[in-house]
């Protein structure tokens, strides 16, 4: 079996359980698009009550098809290690020939499917109940600025789940930590614009910003008016973003599987 | 020859507390052959577990060194792992929302099995273990018996040269423990060049299965040779067990009687009652030993003779029941 064989098994297999076991039972629909889509609602209900544009209910409605990536990354990616360790399966994954990494890339594509699949549902559904206006400006960047929101978002979950790896419990109290701060900074339900300087540079370093806040000018009719950043400019900001993560995770992976086995924090029973 | 598996003065620590360290494995040298059923036998929190995670590249050792198929774990985890897999006891690896197929697919991918032949050996195994008929079934719907199996199949699925089952009877119940038992020796027979190295705590285990058997305790080991051997080196005398009613607090009412060693206390099925064993190398010392009985006040309600186990011998070496205390 080659290096690369081996490599591409292994991806596979690990976004398996999301691609295919993840939409199997479908209570997700109700847990992570129905309910959603009532604060979501909420929102689009505020902005006609205050005579708001039309835009701003087209961007609700982006903004809560893009929760399903955040949660992705925090639940299926950051804190997935602590999940995995508990059952056992981390031992077994570090353990096979598979390099750590395709573990992460794995996770990440499968999430990343999954997720796209809550959020497609999402979008939809906010589309077609609210009468939601959505044109295709620039279909190839939006497509190229969308790929890159996502494996932007994605790699920061795996550099994430290396840190995380570590931390165990705690995880999962940052995750929930994190959750409402970043749909503020990421302007979720209103434009990013209005969070003023200082609150914009930290939330320009969350890919889930930039990916938004261009997926709303490219898809919104004057979508234009409310962007933070051109779009072109944003796309670039998230491949560098892809770059750095993605380096950062393999590194950190690297460094930090070692220095479990050295302090033999990487398995659940060490005795 | 390369060895199966090789330890060379590994020793693992760690931190427990500030300034203190627990010493899970203090020196120990092993040497499996190509070809063994190797167990290790020892109490909980032995170091059983530790020594298996260092083979498995899963912990670095504190100092010594660990070879598996002569590979240093340490140096070239990258050439040890492709050539073992590892199934331990009660573990709840897998996710629940696969069935049983695709979970043992899922793990078998991660040693690159190509697809064919992946599903030829899952279908054999799932037949083999009777597990064929919840093939759809998803994980988190299973019995642990039947989680087991599939854990067990997974081990073997990827027909590894050397095997590390952890304790993996544990928990099942005995028509399953003894299928799995029948199944390992099969799987060894099939070809010489595979190795199992086995940890239990159960003493008719290690028995039935291995060839050779390291006894380790407070993570060193102490003794280390055939089943058969080992009972030999119980040396003369023969092990009698004796019922005692009253229940005894413990076994002072033989300790000084001479002759006698190894004894220790038993549950016995009488209630009220409670099995004294112990090794006497003098058979006529039996009628001080019923004396000394009837003056403490204790009914003699059962009496025998028998070969002696493991269990005699690990009393015999470690001071204490391999069970105690659990």
């Amino acid at each position: 079996m080659s290096r690369i064989g081996l490599l591409l098994r292994a991806i596979w297999a690990r976004a398996y359980v999301r691609i295919v076991g993840g939409n199997r039972e479908l209570s997700w629909m109700l847990s992570e698009v129905l309910l959603p889509m009532i604060s979501l609602s909420a929102y689009i209900f505020i902005y006609r009550s205050l005579g708001a544009p039309r835009i701003y209910e087209g961007l609700v409605v982006l903004g809560g098809a893009m929760i399903p990536f955040w949660i992705g990354v925090l639940w299926s990616m950051a804190s997935q290690f602590y999940w995995e360790k508990e059952t056992g399966n981390l031992d077994l994954y570090m353990a096979s020939p598979m390099h750590p990494v395709t573990l992460l890339v794995g996770m990440a594509v499968g999430g990343m499917f999954m997720s796209f699949v809550r959020s497609f549902f999402v979008l939809l559904l906010g589309v077609f109940v609210f009468r939601v206006e959505l044109t295709a400006q620039q279909p190839l960047l939006l497509v190229l600025l969308f790929s890159l929101t996502l494996t932007s978002l994605f790699s920061m979950g795996m550099a994430a789940s290396s840190v995380y790896f570590m931390v165990g419990r705690v995880g999962i109290k940052i995750n929930q930590i994190l959750i409402e701060p970043v749909y503020l900074l990421a302007g979720l339900y209103f434009p990013v614009t209005h969070l003023g300087r200082f609150l914009l540079v930290l939330a320009a370093l969350i890919p889930l910003t930039l990916g938004l806040d261009g997926v709303r000018q490219l898809l919104l009719p004057g979508g234009a008016s409310i962007g933070l950043l051109r779009p072109e400019i944003e796309t670039g900001i998230l491949a560098v973003m892809t770059v750095v993560f993605t380096i950062g995770a393999v590194r950190l992976m690297r460094v930090l599987e070692q220095k479990g086995k050295r302090d033999g924090t990487m398995s659940l029973r060490w005795q | 020859m390369n060895l199966a598996v090789e330890t060379i003065d590994l020793t693992r620590t760690y931190k427990v507390k500030r300034g203190e360290t627990l010493t899970a494995l203090d020196r120990v040298n092993l040497q499996i052959r190509p070809g063994e059923v190797f167990g290790v036998l020892g109490p909980n929190g032995a170091g059983k577990t530790t020594a298996i995670k260092i083979l498995v590249t899963l912990l670095y050792p504190s100092s010594g060194q660990a070879l598996v198929a002569g590979h240093d774990v340490v140096e070239h985890p990258e050439k040890v792992r492709p050539l073992i897999n590892m199934v331990s006891g009660g573990e709840t690896s897998g996710y629940g929302i696969l069935t049983v197929r695709e979970n043992i697919w899922m793990f078998s991918q991660f040693y690159g099995l190509p697809g064919a032949v992946a599903k030829k050996r899952i279908d054999e195994y799932l037949v083999r273990f009777s597990l064929d008929k919840n093939a759809k079934t998803k994980v988190h719907n299973l019995s642990t018996g039947m989680r087991q199996k599939m854990n067990i199949i997974r081990g073997f699925v990827t027909d590894p040269q050397i095997l590390f089952l952890d304790e993996p009877t544990l928990g099942l119940d005995v028509h399953i423990a003894r299928e799995v038992r029948r199944y390992i020796r099969e799987w060894i027979a099939e070809n010489n060049r595979r190795t199992v190295l086995l940890t239990t705590h159960y003493m008719a285990e290690a028995e039935e299965l291995c060839d050779r058997i390291a006894i380790i305790d407070g993570g060193r080991l102490v003794a280390c040779d055939t089943p058969a051997a080992l009972r030999r080196s119980l040396g003369e005398g023969g092990l009698f067990t004796l019922i005692l009613s009253p229940e005894p607090r413990d076994t002072s009412l033989v300790a000084n009687i001479p002759g006698v060693s190894g004894a220790y206390l038993l549950p016995a099925d009488e209630p009220g009652s409670m099995a004294l064993r112990f090794q006497l190398s003098d058979d006529q010392r039996l009628q001080d030993i019923f004396a000394v009985a009837a003056e403490h006040g204790y009914r003699i309600k059962g009496f025998s003779k028998h070969e002696p186990d493991l269990e005699d011998l690990f009393v015999k070496i470690v001071g204490r029941r391999l069970h105690e205390n659990e």
